[in-house]
């Protein structure tokens, strides 16, 4: 809003008839589906209405509206106090950035250590610490080689049943497994980035998805290789040179160190293999940027016809990308795998592949540190509402709305150049194209 | 022969479903270029809407079944288009300019809202309608099997076909559609040319959502059942039909519709009725690499 903003009475006449409509509208939308419940009883359905229930929820949206008209949207003078008192925050940010990557490895590498850590704490870093792996994997794809897959899940599934079955049927230990693993998801990248490498943006979204689903339904169905619905359960655990972590392993690695047993060694064993996984993914990432091959998919994710007018050949270059991203999810998989000790298809559906591309996004397209940010604040905070057990699937799915619109680029919007003269300068966002794939 | 011409009959029907959801799919796609994904689940909304109205009806006495359709009918187009239009309100509108993966990632989480919404509201748990519609057509009998043509399937397809109609003329004859084509083409200049676009996008959102809600009142008459997860499924394959007609065009969803019901029901009827989604997303992945196009889109000129 342009003109100078006005005092609150003046502007309330205007806040109330709009949080008027607002509510009206709520009325609309709510009036079914929360004024009335729907009762089974046996053979016949029954109608409860619930008027309090929907007078508080459009209540509610009218107060709400109402205080977000008079305080937060009221114009230039509100926004440019929250501009002005976050730009410190921006300015901090930039100072400490170069230290900030260092300090969360070491953090994340002292953790288990630390006085306030519990077998919980643990729990929840190591499924933090496997979206973190997981959105960088998929960071290859959609943000560096601009390819919108939708069906990413499908590689984690291949690498945790990959490895199931190796480890229970051939009996080979998870460090052998897990490259296996990882060369079977590349391939399966390459078999499903075959058919899709013409396809672009919504369209190759769309086929990934359906790739996707289709590997779930034949987990599901293929009951003499998958066990089916049932899954595979009694997942070898991994071993540490193989000492197993176990109380009574032969040899165990308590007995060899001379350490007392304690269920809490597998954990934090766990929480190391899964930080090195993610730590290495990064790693050759970051390193991969600046190869020929990582500038030939930035380039690709800028402008694909420009990049074949150049000489790239576009299809070994979108084929790597699915290859590589593909791999790294299949390292996830088998973590997941063992880690769970069961899996089942009900873990692979298309809500873990919309929230790993949630994470991607909403840390900011092709940022490592936002990736990490972003599965923190999303994992972390569906974490937080776990008394909610309910509500916070909804409270997932309305923070993902809400932290788009806030901000469209994402929570870390500057670039790291991958290449540079000299100096690094940071790129805003704005100038990194968008998977146009 | 006889089977084959009643799963003919049933995969029509299904595919009439389809395709009327699809039509809001390639609209939406058509005029903002994008995947609209809560699309599915503004049906699965609009089929519970139908659902507390039918039991609400017959609750209080109204039992003569056409007035009770009818009126169903009218109210959850209604208030499933306040849906459809609060959905493009609340979480595409803001980031209308911004770059292409903003939108898809909030019409994910508003699918997932919507869903979870529906879940704490309703309940899990399936609910059921009991059968208002019965009876039908014997169209032919051979050897003891008898091809069956209920009202049921008669009333879907008649209707579908009724919509379609309707809404081609919308399309092609009205100023409405005519600013709709406009902001299709160039959205920047059909604004120039006086064409108010947003509310073109709003009142696309509005008939997308309304034939969703028709397509909700068949899925729940027909099937009787609904849970809150059923938009997902449907939404998913209504995409595919959408794509495989061709984006963009109204026939064409109504042909990708048909021919994924059909596909759905024969493998369902001749294979493995286990496998019927992957043949019809099999379908959409070779349709897509041999004609990218679809089968009644125009070809996507690039440009350099």
């Amino acid at each position: 809003m342009a003109q100078p903003a006005t005092s609150i009475s003046a502007r309330l006449p205007e806040a109330l008839k709009d949080a008027g409509i607002a509510a009206f509208i709520s009325l609309a939308l709510f009036v079914f589906i929360v004024g009335i419940r729907t009762l089974d009883d046996p053979g016949v359905l029954l109608l409860e209405p619930r008027p309090w229930l929907l007078a508080g929820a459009v209540g509610s949206v009218f107060i709400g509206r109402l205080i977000l008209n008079l305080f937060f949207w009221s114009g230039t003078e509100a926004e440019d106090a929250l501009t002005s008192a976050l730009a410190p925050v921006g300015r901090a940010f930039g100072r400490i950035s170069p230290w900030l990557t260092p300090a969360l490895v070491a953090f994340a590498v002292l953790l288990p250590f630390m006085p306030f850590t519990d077998r919980y704490i643990l729990d929840v870093s190591i499924m933090v610490m496997t979206y973190i792996m997981l959105g960088w994997g998929l960071n290859v794809v959609v943000g560096l080689a601009g390819l919108l897959d939708l069906g990413y899940v499908a590689f984690y599934a291949v690498g945790a049943y990959s490895y199931a079955l190796i480890a229970t049927h051939f009996g080979l230990s998870f460090w052998v497994s897990l490259p296996l693993a990882g060369l079977l998801a590349g391939l399966w990248g390459i078999i499903l980035g075959f058919p899709v490498l013409r396809l672009r943006g919504d369209y190759l979204a769309i086929v990934t998805l359906a790739f996707g689903e289709m590997i779930r339904i034949v987990l599901i169905n293929w009951y003499s290789l998958t066990n089916g619905p049932d899954g595979i359960s009694r997942i070898p655990r991994p071993t540490f040179f193989g000492l197993e972590l176990t109380r009574r392993g032969d040899p165990s690695f308590h007995e060899f160190f001379g350490i007392p047993y304690s269920p809490l060694n597998r954990i934090i064993y766990l929480f190391y293999i899964i930080l090195a996984l993610a730590l290495l993914t990064n790693f050759v990432t970051s390193r991969l940027r600046r190869l020929p091959l990582g500038r030939a998919w930035e380039a690709l994710r800028e402008d694909e016809i420009a990049c074949r007018s150049l000489g790239i050949n576009t299809r070994n270059t979108k084929l790597t990308a699915f290859a590589i991203g593909a791999m790294f999810g299949g390292f996830a998989g088998s973590f997941f795998a063992t880690r769970q000790g069961f899996i089942s298809p009900e873990s692979f559906t298309f809500i873990e592949s919309a929230i790993i591309l949630a994470i991607v996004v909403l840390g900011g397209m092709g940022s490592q540190i936002g990736v990490v940010i972003a599965a923190i604040v999303m994992i972390g905070g569906f974490e937080l509402f776990r008394e909610l057990e309910q509500y916070r699937m909804l409270m997932f799915g309305l923070a993902m709305v809400i932290i788009m619109i806030w901000r469209p680029r994402g929570l870390i919007t500057s670039r790291e150049p991958s290449v540079y003269l000299k100096e690094k300068k940071a790129v805003s966002g704005d100038l990194v194209q968008e998977g146009k794939g | 022969m006889e089977y084959f011409v009643q799963q003919l009959i049933n995969g029509l029907t299904l595919g009439a479903i389809y395709g009327l959801i699809a039509i809001g799919y390639t609209m939406v796609y058509g005029i903002i270029g994008m995947i609209n994904f809560a699309h599915g689940d503004i049906f699965m909304v609009s089929a519970f809407i139908a659902l507390i109205m039918f039991v609400a009806l017959l609750s209080i006495g109204l039992t003569f079944v056409p007035l009770a359709l009818v009126i169903v009918l009218l109210v959850t187009m209604a208030f499933t288009a306040v849906w459809g239009w609060t959905l493009e309100r609340v979480a595409y509108r803001p980031l209308r300019e911004s770059f292409r993966l903003a939108p898809l990632i909030t019409a994910i989480g508003m699918s997932i809202v919507l869903q979870n919404f529906v879940q704490i509201a309703q309940g899990a748990r399936v609910k059921p309608l009991q059968p208002l519609i019965t009876g039908g057509f014997e169209v032919m009998e051979h050897d003891g099997f008898v091809v069956n043509l209920s009202y049921m399937q008669i009333l879907i397809i008649a209707l579908t076909v009724a919509l379609m109609w309707v809404f081609t003329l919308i399309i092609n004859r009205t100023s409405l559609g005519r600013s709709q084509r406009a902001c299709e083409q160039d959205r920047v200049m059909a604004a120039l040319s006086g064409v108010n676009v947003d509310r073109t996008i709003s009142l696309t959102f509005v008939m997308g959502a309304s034939l969703a809600a028709v397509a909700g009142v068949m899925y729940l008459l027909y099937y009787g059942v609904i849970d809150f997860y059923i938009g997902f499924i449907a939404g998913i394959k209504a995409f595919t039909a959408a794509v495989l007609g061709g984006i963009g065009s109204l026939p064409g969803a109504m042909l990708g519709g048909m021919i994924i019901g059909l596909i759905e029901v024969f493998w369902s009827a001749y294979f493995t009725i286990e496998y019927k989604d992957v043949a019809a997303f099999s379908m959409l992945a070779l349709v897509l690499i041999f004609l990218p196009s679809g089968l009644l889109g125009r070809p996507e000129v690039e440009k350099v």
